[in-house]
């Protein structure tokens, strides 16, 4: 494949389009249009930056500020679907109701699951008599983990022991639970209600032991052990990076800050809990488990282990699915309980996952430590990052990424989009009695991004620089560029982002607003995040982690009818991306055909040879340039196929809008797929000689290298109200670049429940546990998801600097809202609260305590940290 | 979060209801809107065996203005309704329970909800309970012996409990003299969720011709306070300040929120300690004193 980086004006790089013989002929007239353009200057946006537009804004009217519209972003090629916010294929159906969730499927005569949890965060489980149980009318069964006799669920790292310490999952509790509502026995009715009546006549006898309840209860000396095997509570403690010298640095730099913080527990909470429906169908010798998941083929593949069955007993069906976050991409205990019993009582099996188990048993995420320093010289260029990370992952490691998955993302990436010549850092995961927890949309990287960002805010504070200026300082500017990470960032507009975000800040009038503010005692903060997402991890990336089990690569398979329809499948799961529209953008295009002839199939183990599913914004990235590259193979063979047809060679014809081959240069002669679908199927005493009937292919892709990143800035204007502390987010701004925007409305919808959900953890979200462990959040009464009515309209900006490697030179999209958005957050809360000398790091940022940082006052003189030395 | 079992009885009339309350005792619950009943037993914290659905009783659901200028209301009438009532039904002196509703969930709690179930339902920040206790409501009970009427000051007795016996049903909420100057604010974390303290408030600038804050000293006013103790309280501390006959400016309000944010002692949870409650309690008072006079 021919690909041209022309590197152009503002870093920018604009890429060729699809190889010759794949493009439709508006793709070649456009192509020819646009060659050596910079695709970003055809978003408005963009325009605006490079000052070709006046600005639209007016400043002064501080609540309803004018917006600068983010007007028609990507001028794209006539009758090219990719970069289209064509109308969603998945709409009609969920809008209208129809769509079939988990709990839509009633098999004839289903039974409901539920489970014994455990009412204590810490104990040996003395005994279960599930007698008064079994005796509860409309109930069927009830199994203990010595009933169902099943493998544990085993997540690995290939680390050593000092590095590592498994913890292995049971399905059911078998002699120790660890966290309140931990799953100690199944329990089967006749309906959702008897179950539950037969949960409260389950006796379990407990011999409590103290529980651990925070990381630094964990790492106490001579804290008690959630696991036995895990020497102060400790399952991964991996010293990544450690630059010579780095002491030395910090002792001769110009300027030290320090930032502590702690994030709260959190829940990723998708509309849709978790659930399973499971049933045993003789005739194919298969138990089929409908189960909402991101990833069937690791569910099928841990199943399988845990029943001992061999895969292809086992056939795991997503049907459609209300979010994941990532809580579902890792396998659950429960849809393996559910799967046992379907397979021992021969009946169907349903479990849907009530909220208040969503809230308390299911995973969690977040909870994290940091104490982080940086080291500026005098000019704000930063000289080194020393980080110690501390993640609470809970009671046990999740498959398949482990304990490791936070600690090992903030060590790899923490350094950000700054040019950090000196790194060390020392993650850790440390297990605790509370539920465990799976990596939840951005990873670790809401959480050190709010760190980093902070550390700059801080070092600007007491350089006296413009915290907008002193990252402009530092942020990478050259690419692909080498971090003391050891990691390759493939080009971005980290640059051309904040000088676009902080414009859009100015030409609305904010700072105005800020200074009107403070004259009459409101306190208004601008606040600022500068980050990038690696999207599309491959395996090369995750190998490098030291997993066992090894992501990375999507095969789709792609299959064209006698209709001159196809199908192709794809091994990522769409759980609200509309990977039904996107990805089949990316192969209408590749074959000139209709949106409408393109059908997706995902997310059945039978139809699909092996995927990992959709997480890590991985989708259109890997996804999207395997199901390209499966439309192209197919393409090559409709091409030599036509040819035949219309007796010449393959090398003259080319692909024609709307479905055919045609001859280059004499379009008149050209075969509509049809007449070549019928020579494929249904005459294929016609194919040429030694060409295979039917009309299908395969293809892969996996990212060999470092993966690509996405990259934003995000702005966010806050006021504090003094009486109750409340925070109200005045104006949200997000200047995002995902390269090529298969779908600009999609990135769009991405970026504002991303920036909702980054907004939940910064001021509203948390779990929190009481000394024994309790939970205390059970309902949404005292957990506080915030609803519209909380989050404010996010103005979004797009640049565009395509991957190098996609096919559709898109980056992963799906993360970047959740990332940014806690660090805008809190530094604006704190540029308001500036005049009072406190600062608040620790999230989620409550009414409470601004209400108090604000009734103290001014900095008291004798205030002794760092910021004063000027 | 499926509901232990339970028998379901619908009620004909309100005679029915309180002869079927008292055949099924302490094992039975009116169910109206259920808007809170229903999640409670949907966790098992409410298991009656009985459920009497009192939600189609005839006659219940109606705002009316009495000759003496009272307001009544049916116990089955929806924070819906008064929330969309014209200024016909309730005319300027009760506008503030108009304007109160939006502070009451969200739109579809509202639609089901009832007045009379908030009431019963004895929430200490509910803001029913909040308004019965500022204007001095008095609350209609019908029972097996026939009605009795409990003023708002005797009705609520703690967390979720209240005067009505297990075979009453509240009927009928009057209110008995409308105050012009009236307001209700309050403060949680998000938009519809329980306040953490909420604060409604009348001033009275007098009966005369043409009497207003921009003319008349204040004759008085009332204080009352959701979220800092078990019930809804009125507080007198903070009522003596308007009733000292000073002009209604903000000087007044913030001594008259200062000395109520002194006079409670409201507890602490995980929603905020009793020290920011107190603040809470000063700056709500003040900020439904301003709005008050400003009617």
């Amino acid at each position: 494949m021919t690909t041209t980086a022309n590197p152009t004006r503002g870093g920018l790089t604009a890429r060729a389009l699809p190889p010759e013989n794949l493009v439709t002929a508006g793709e070649v007239a456009a192509r020819e249009g646009t060659a050596g353009r910079p695709r970003a200057a055809d978003s408005s946006a963009a325009r605006r930056a490079a000052g070709s537009v006046p600005s639209a804004a007016t400043g002064g009217e501080a609540a309803h500020p004018t917006a600068v519209d983010s007007g028609a972003r990507h001028h794209r090629p006539a009758g090219r679907l990719v970069g289209a916010s064509v109308r969603r294929r998945e709409d009609p159906r969920l809008l209208t109701g129809r769509g079939r969730f988990v709990d839509d499927l009633h098999p004839a005569g289903v039974l409901h699951a539920a489970f014994v949890r455990s009412t204590v965060a810490h104990a040996e489980v003395a005994s279960v008599d599930l007698a008064d149980v079994l005796a509860t009318p409309g109930v069927v069964a009830a199994f203990t983990a010595d009933d169902l006799g099943l493998g544990d669920i085993s997540a690995r790292l290939a680390r050593p022991v000092e590095e590592f310490v498994p913890t292995d999952m049971p399905i059911l509790a078998r002699d120790r639970v660890r966290f309140v509502g931990e799953p100690i026995a199944i329990v089967i009715a006749d309906d959702a209600y008897a179950v539950e009546d037969g949960l409260e006549a389950a006796k379990v006898t407990y011999r409590t032991l103290p529980p651990v309840v925070s990381d630094t209860a964990a790492l106490a000396p001579g804290a008690p052990l959630v696991h036995d095997n895990a020497p102060a509570n400790t399952l991964v403690d991996v010293a990544m990076f450690a630059t010579p010298g780095i002491d030395e640095v910090f002792a001769g730099a110009a300027c030290v800050v320090r930032v502590r913080t702690k994030t709260g527990r959190q829940n990723a909470l998708p509309l849709e809990t978790r659930g399973a429906v499971a049933e045993w169908i003789d005739k194919d010798g298969q138990l089929v488990l409908h189960t909402c998941t991101q990833t069937p083929h690791q569910v099928r593949t841990v199943a399988a282990r845990s029943l001992g069955l061999d895969e292809q007993a086992v056939r795991v069906v997503v049907p459609d699915m209300g979010g994941g976050f990532g809580i579902k991409c890792v396998v659950g205990r429960e849809e393996i309980a559910v799967a046992a019993a379907a397979l021992r009582l021969r009946r169907p099996v349903k479990w849907i996952e009530d909220r208040k188990d969503a809230l308390t048993a299911s995973f969690l995420a977040r909870e994290q430590r940091y104490d982080a320093r940086a080291a500026f010289d005098a000019e704000g260029r930063i000289l080194a990052l020393d980080a110690d990370v501390v993640c609470d992952m809970g009671a046990y490691s999740c498959y398949p990424f482990t304990a490791g998955i936070e600690p090992l993302m903030a060590s790899a990436e923490m350094p950000s989009v700054y040019r950090v010549p000196a790194y060390r850092v020392r993650g850790r995961a440390v297990t605790t009695n509370k539920a465990p927890t799976a990596p939840y949309r951005g990873v670790s990287r809401p959480q050190y991004v709010m760190v980093v960002e902070r550390l700059f805010e801080r070092a600007a504070r007491e350089l006296g620089l413009d915290p907008v200026e002193i990252r402009r300082r530092n942020v990478i500017t050259e690419f692909p560029y080498t971090g003391v990470n050891n990691i390759t960032y493939d080009p971005g507009s980290y640059r051309e982002s904040l000088d676009l975000c902080e414009r859009l800040v100015r030409e609305e009038g904010w700072y105005e607003a800020k200074a009107a503010a403070a004259a009459e005692g409101r306190h208004l903060g601008i606040g600022y995040s500068c980050f990038s997402e690696r999207t599309g991890y491959g395996s090369a990336a995750f190998a490098a982690r030291k997993m066992e089990v090894v992501p990375g690569f999507d095969i789709a398979e792609i299959r064209m009818d006698t209709t001159g329809a196809v199908t192709v499948t794809s091994g990522t799961q769409n759980h609200g991306q509309s990977h039904e529209t996107t990805l089949a953008q990316i192969v209408a295009d590749r074959l000139g055909l209709d949106l409408a002839k393109v059908r997706l199939q995902q997310g059945d183990t039978d139809r699909i040879t092996y995927g990992w599913g959709t997480f890590a914004s991985r989708s259109v990235v890997v996804g999207g340039s395997a199901v390209g590259r499966a439309a192209a193979k197919l393409a090559d063979k409709l091409l030599v196929l036509g040819a035949h047809l219309l007796g010449t060679e393959a090398g003259e014809v080319e692909l024609a809008p709307g479905g055919g081959v045609r001859v280059r240069g004499d379009h008149a002669r050209a075969v509509p797929y049809t007449a070549i679908a019928e020579i494929a199927y249904l005459k294929s005493n016609l194919l040429p000689e030694g060409c295979e009937p039917g009309l299908a292919a395969t293809a892969s892709f996996d990212v060999l290298d470092d993966g690509t990143f996405s990259n934003a800035t995000h702005a966010c204007v806050v006021e504090l109200h003094a009486g109750t502390g409340r925070v109200e987010i005045l104006r949200y701004i997000c200047v995002e670049d995902c390269g090529v925007a298969v779908h600009p409305q999609v990135v769009e919808g991405q970026c504002r429940g991303g920036i909702a959900q980054g907004i939940a953890g910064a001021l509203f979200e948390q779990v929190t546990y009481d000394d024994n462990g309790e939970p205390s959040a059970t309902s949404f009464m005292d957990y506080k998801v915030p609803t519209a009515l909380e989050i404010p309209d996010v103005a979004i900006h797009h640049l565009e600097t395509p991957c190098l490697f996609t096919e559709t030179g898109a980056k992963g999209a799906g993360e970047g809202g959740t990332i940014g958005a806690p660090a805008a957050v809190l530094n604006a809360v704190n540029d308001a609260l500036a005049p009072t000398g406190t600062e608040l790091d620790d999230t989620p940022v409550t009414p409470e305590t601004v209400r108090n940082a604000l009734a103290n006052g001014p900095r008291a003189a004798a205030a002794p940290t760092g910021e004063e030395d000027r | 979060m499926k509901p232990a079992p339970f028998t379901y009885h619908r009620a004909r009339d309100t005679e029915g209801a309180v002869r079927l309350l008292a055949e099924l005792g302490d094992d039975a619950k009116p169910i109206a809107g259920g808007q809170s009943l229903v999640a409670m037993m949907g966790f098992r914290l409410a298991r009656p065996r009985h459920l009497v659905d009192i939600a189609r009783l005839p006659d219940l659901d109606y705002l009316r203005r009495d000759a003496d200028g009272a307001l009544r209301i049916g116990a089955l009438t929806t924070h819906h309704t008064v929330e969309t009532a014209g200024d016909g039904a309730l005319g300027a002196g009760y506008a503030v329970l108009r304007d109160a509703m939006r502070w009451v969930g969200h739109l579809p709690i509202r639609t089901r909800g009832t007045v009379g179930g908030s009431i019963a339902h004895a929430d200490a920040t509910a803001e029913w309970c909040l308004l019965a206790v500022l204007f001095d409501a008095e609350l209609t009970a019908y029972g097996p012996h026939g009605e009795r009427r409990i003023p708002a000051a005797e009705f609520f007795h703690g967390f979720y409990t209240n005067a009505l016996e297990p075979d009453e049903l509240l009927v009928d909420v009057r209110f008995p003299a409308p105050a012009r100057h009236a307001a209700l604010t309050e403060f949680a974390e998000r938009h519809g969720d329980f306040a953490i303290v909420s604060a409604a408030v009348t001033l009275d600038f007098g009966p005369e011709e043409g009497a207003g804050p921009g003319t008349t000293p204040l004759r008085g006013g009332r204080v009352a306070l959701g979220g800092v103790a078990p019930t809804p309280v009125r507080v007198p501390e903070a009522e003596e300040v308007l009733a000292a006959g000073g002009r209604a400016d903000a000087a007044l309000f913030a001594e008259c929120a200062a000395r109520a944010a002194a006079a409670v002692d409201p507890p602490g949870d995980a929603n905020g300690s009793s020290q920011y409650r107190r603040s809470l309690v000063r700056t709500l008072v003040e900020q439904a004193l301003e709005e008050a006079v400003n009617r």
